[in-house]
């Protein structure tokens, strides 16, 4: 029951982690290039247009979930399984996500990209 | 892509890389907190090492967010992740730590999924065309 526990945290982890960097990235697409916004408009209209976002608020929200999520895992299970876990598995699911949400194009280069860095990372972190 | 653009992808891997390390340095030194006394935590902010890593983090996260406005996540997010790469490399230089073949195995693999990932477009998304341009003429 504990590694059903564990791998539920890290379940837990991976998506709200996931919905939280598909949503930063939603929301700064549709701001648009900050550089030139910077440029334009000054760099309070940047942080403006930034904190006032919807997506921007929700991703946050989702970020603190995974966060706690993961002090949460860390105190089930040993930091050796849980890091190595959710950070290759979010590669993964960012790539599903980012198709089915983003629609970015994710063709075979960046599918073998997400793979060898998934699978780079669980090694490393091991 | 633009020089301008790699840079900020560099950012993103040398702050998120030396935050984590200063962070990790500064609770070392700040030592473990029970769970009943966690409003230690707060305090711990006041260690110097903690507060440089924060600031550290911010720059990494301002970084972030101004190469999501430009570019894919599948893109953002393999090729930044050589920080952990150079996570392993600044463990050895600066902590000390001793790197296994294992984790040279990890690097190389890591390594293996930035260069391939960098050398493909990094935008795509359809249904925004002036992005597509937009993204690898400047």
């Amino acid at each position: 029951m504990n590694g059903l526990r564990t791998w539920s945290a890290i379940a837990g982890i991976v998506l709200s982690s996931t919905a939280g960097d598909v949503l930063l990235s939603r929301a700064m697409r549709q701001i648009g290039h900050v550089g030139e916004l910077w440029r334009r408009q000054g760099l309070r209209a940047v942080l403006k247009a930034i904190v006032t976002h919807p997506s921007f608020l929700l991703a946050l929200l989702f970020m603190a979930v995974s966060f706690f999520g993961l002090l949460l895992a860390l105190s089930w299970a040993d930091v050796s399984l849980v890091v190595p876990a959710t950070a290759s598995l979010t590669y993964v699911t960012n790539a599903l996500a980012a198709r089915l949400f983003l629609h970015e194009h994710v063709d075979r280069r960046r599918w073998v990209s997400a793979l060898l860095v998934c699978a780079g990372v669980a090694v490393l972190a091991a | 892509m633009t020089p301008r653009k790699y840079i900020v992808l560099l950012a993103i891997v040398v702050f998120a890389s030396f935050g984590d390390v200063s962070l990790s340095h500064g609770m070392k030194s700040v030592g473990a907190i029970s769970a009943t006394r966690w409003t230690e935590l707060f305090a711990a902010v006041l260690n110097p090492w903690v507060a440089l890593g924060i600031v550290l983090l911010l720059g990494f996260f301002a970084a972030y967010l101004s190469a999501l406005s430009w570019s894919d996540l599948t893109y953002v997010l393999p090729a930044t992740s050589l920080g952990y790469v150079l996570l392993a490399l600044l463990s050895v230089w600066l902590l000390g730590e001793k790197v296994s073949l294992s984790r040279w195995i990890g690097i190389l693999l890591v390594s293996s999924g930035v260069g391939i990932v960098t050398r493909g477009p990094s935008v795509t998304h359809r249904h925004q065309p002036e992005l597509e341009s937009a993204g690898d003429k400047r």
